[in-house]
């Protein structure tokens, strides 16, 4: 009782926390569809993709007890033969089930190579009796492939064996454990180059969209509303115009024989045709044409907001129209260009269509490899410590951020 | 108001295509797409009276994995290439195939001796067409290469050449291009040492590569003038010569595969889809893939083909290709993949 205020009787205090209740319930009810669709769309599977990252349970599903018995195995030679004899039966039975092939995936991706042997094995393996396997099924799997006399082939299957384990995020980092158990670097190194690869692009990027789209929401937000508006049709056309077709708009002019080399050569500033399509180049200009309107416009709507007669003031005691631009009007529509840059910044960063089109060799970004292990590879767990892993970059980007200009200060109009 | 619900409903029923479909085929669309529509669907449809929905891929068994793995089955037959069945097959995600009611070859050859034996060599598939990668140059450039060889020669033969961003093929043309015997590729290939030398091959033409990232670029590049020479499915300048592009193909080392007909595990039409099967891949559906340059897997279908065509197809030049091992992809395509993609970055 001693929450009431004084002099409020306490029939009536219930009724205002009930009237409270039954507002916030509405409220509530208002954001449920919202607050659904988020969970199935977004929460559950961000989460199913992170935990996918550490969680795979493929092979310690498919032998449990190959695994048992391989738990006081030294490493150091061939595992005894009740292992072995485990083992032959496990592949006895995945021959028949048909799942051979989802081991040999998963051993094979720590040994190359092992993929045909695990799958040959057990094709040797599928009509010898239970009884033959029970006594002499160490010898029938050496015999089947001498890979499996060798004590590093078993460090793999022990590996792979694992449900939860770091390895596709040290792999995404181009890490991995060696055989005495430390982090050595791996041979091939191709991660962490596209990571940084991709956040130069975004850079680069978001710094030429603001190069072009500053000036532009600057001279539409302070021109007559007929020329704003002329404007603005120019920047929200290509905005609705499909992806795919702006894409291939680029193709079209970048080609070797395509018009902007045809009017290079017309006019004789080159007598080879230049090598435009294909190249870093190429992905940069297409997505900064592609992701400039998410810059114009929030600048756009912030710059709207932002009274002239400041710079007027500013510039009638003395400031020079540079120097007043830089005291008074970029802090005011510095939240507008920072929404601009985030958005663009953030969306460059995912980018797939655009590169995977006009990129050729060198205009690759990290969400082609994960396209990669997702369509071709099939290795989910890789892909998703790679997704998972620029989750978390842009989630740091996005807080060094907020440390250096403040999250309050963004603005989408 | 409930009225209007319910009817609305029972027209949605209607006309959702779902509703009436009694076999889903999945294929690669373009004009194989259309051939296949043309000689196997269609005819199907006909005779049986069966809806068939028809569906287009990229390849790949990634679509498989999921819709096996989620139990929710929405393909019943797809056409398969023979690199990606092996993994589809052993992983469980096909059917395997009753191989002994394929139907006899038109001129009575029982199934087993007509199909040529790489189409009937894995139990998930039935061989649908052979096709092959080749390369091809523009023909008004002057002459074009003739060999591999040729074609990592930068020096007798200047100019881009545009290969396909992917290590398959290109570390097999690498090696026969750098001497190594065809019959040898996939053992050389297997070893740190022979993916280097192929690596170091490839390095030789680098800076003349364009790279793409689907076959129907590949036509267009050489068009455009973007590249001097491709690498290309066969049946795409095929399609591009008769339209009149000035294109040559050359035979030499091509790396020839097949496609098959398989069947989704756990497809809830498992008759209709192996009636599907059995009657494509009789003899007069199979003759008509050479409408795009893909050859037949029945010698009776073969047989069918006028002469004039027959030098158009892969089948008439497998002595001078390599076929592609689905076993080596299955086992170094995803290490190989990463090391390839490393390679591009340097």
């Amino acid at each position: 009782m001693t929450d009431i205020a004084p002099g409020l009787i306490p029939a009536d205090a219930r009724n205002a926390a009930r009237e409270v209740r039954k507002r916030k319930l509405q409220a509530f009810l208002f954001v449920t569809p919202l607050l659904v669709f988020v969970i199935f769309a977004f929460v559950a599977p961000i989460t199913t993709m992170l935990y996918r990252s550490i969680h795979n349970p493929t092979v310690a599903n498919l032998i449990p007890d190959t695994l048992v018995a391989l738990g006081d195995w030294s490493g150091e030679e061939i595992p005894d033969d009740t292992v072995l004899i485990q083992f032959a039966a496990d592949m006895k039975r995945m021959a028949n089930d048909r799942t051979s092939g989802q081991l040999a995936d998963e051993i094979n991706r720590a040994l190359p190579g092992m993929s045909s042997v695990v799958k040959s094995t057990a094709r040797s393996l599928r009509r010898v009796d239970d009884t033959e396997i029970a006594t002499n099924g160490a010898a029938l799997l050496i015999e089947a492939n001498d890979r499996w006399a060798d004590p590093a082939t078993w460090s793999a299957v022990k590996a792979a064996g694992q449900a939860y384990s770091t390895s596709y995020y040290l792999t995404s980092v181009d890490l991995e454990r060696g055989p005495d158990g430390n982090i050595v670097q791996r041979d091939t190194q191709i991660y962490v180059k596209l990571y940084t690869k991709t956040l130069r692009m975004a850079l680069i990027i978001t710094v030429l969209t603001i190069l072009l789209g500053y000036p532009l929401a600057f001279y539409m937000a302070h021109a007559s509303d007929s020329m704003a508006n002329f404007l603005m049709v120019f920047v929200l056309l290509p905005f609705w115009t499909s992806l795919l077709v702006r894409t291939t708009a680029w193709i079209a002019l970048l080609q070797t024989n395509g018009v902007v080399n045809s009017t290079l050569l017309a006019i004789g500033i080159t007598d080879q045709p230049l090598e435009l399509l294909y190249t870093q180049f190429s992905t940069i200009l297409a997505m900064t044409h592609i992701l400039l309107p998410f810059m114009v416009l929030p600048l756009y709507a912030v710059m709207r907001g932002i009274d002239q007669s400041y710079m007027r003031a500013a510039m009638s005691m003395g400031s020079k129209p540079l120097g007043a631009w830089y005291k008074i009007y970029l802090p005011m529509s510095l939240p507008g260009l920072s929404a601009g840059a985030l958005l663009v910044f953030i969306i460059s960063v995912g980018y797939y269509i655009t590169p995977a089109l006009v990129g050729g060799t060198d205009g690759q970004m990290i969400s082609n490899i994960i396209a990669f292990h997702m369509q071709q590879s099939n290795n989910w767990e890789l892909a998703a410590a790679l997704g998972s892993l620029l989750l978390v970059l842009i989630l740091v980007l996005y807080w060094l951020f907020d440390r250096f200009v403040g999250t309050d200060n963004i603005k989408l109009g | 108001m409930k009225k209007h619900l319910t009817l609305l409903a029972a027209l949605a029923l209607t006309a959702s295509p779902l509703a009436a479909q009694d076999l889903t085929v999945t294929s690669f669309g373009g004009a194989y797409g259309a051939a296949q529509k043309e000689h196997m669907i269609d005819p199907f449809v006909a005779e049986t009276g069966m809806n068939i929905l028809f569906e287009d891929y990229g390849g790949g068994i990634a679509e498989m994995k999921a819709q096996v793995e989620a139990g929710n089955i929405q393909w019943d037959v797809v056409d398969v290439e023979v690199i990606d069945l092996e993994r589809a097959c052993s992983e469980g995600y096909l059917e395997i195939i009753d191989q002994s009611v394929l139907p006899a070859g038109d001129d009575g050859t029982p199934a087993a001796e007509d199909f040529i034996p790489d189409a009937l060599a894995n139990e998930c598939g039935v061989g649908n067409i052979v096709w092959s990668i080749v390369f091809a140059y523009n023909t008004e450039n002057g002459p074009g290469p003739q060999t591999i060889a040729d074609f990592f020669d930068t020096e007798a033969f200047p100019g881009k050449r545009g290969l396909r961003k992917r290590p398959q093929v290109n570390m097999e043309w690498a090696l026969i291009a750098d001497g190594v015997a065809p019959e040898d590729v996939y053992e050389v290939l297997s070893t740190d040492e022979g993916q280097a030398q192929a690596f170091a091959k490839l390095d030789t033409i680098k800076e003349d590569i364009v790279w793409y990232d689907s076959w129907s670029q590949a036509p267009v590049l050489l068009n455009d003038g973007g590249a001097q020479m491709v690498q290309s499915a066969n049946g795409r300048i095929f399609a591009a010569i008769q339209e009149g592009s000035p294109f040559a193909i050359g035979w030499d080392s091509h790396v020839y595969d097949l496609d098959v007909w398989a069947i989704m595990r756990g497809t809830p039409n498992m008759d209709a889809a192996m009636e599907f099967i059995k009657f494509a891949t009789q003899t007069v559906p199979l003759s008509g893939m050479q409408d795009v340059a893909y050859g037949p897997t029945r010698a009776s279908a073969q047989a069918l083909l006028p002469e004039s065509v027959k030098q158009d197809l892969p089948t008439a030049h497998l002595d001078k290709g390599l076929k592609a091992d689905g076993i080596f992809w299955a086992d170094f395509g995803e290490s190989l993949g990463e090391k390839f993609n490393e390679w591009l970055l340097q």
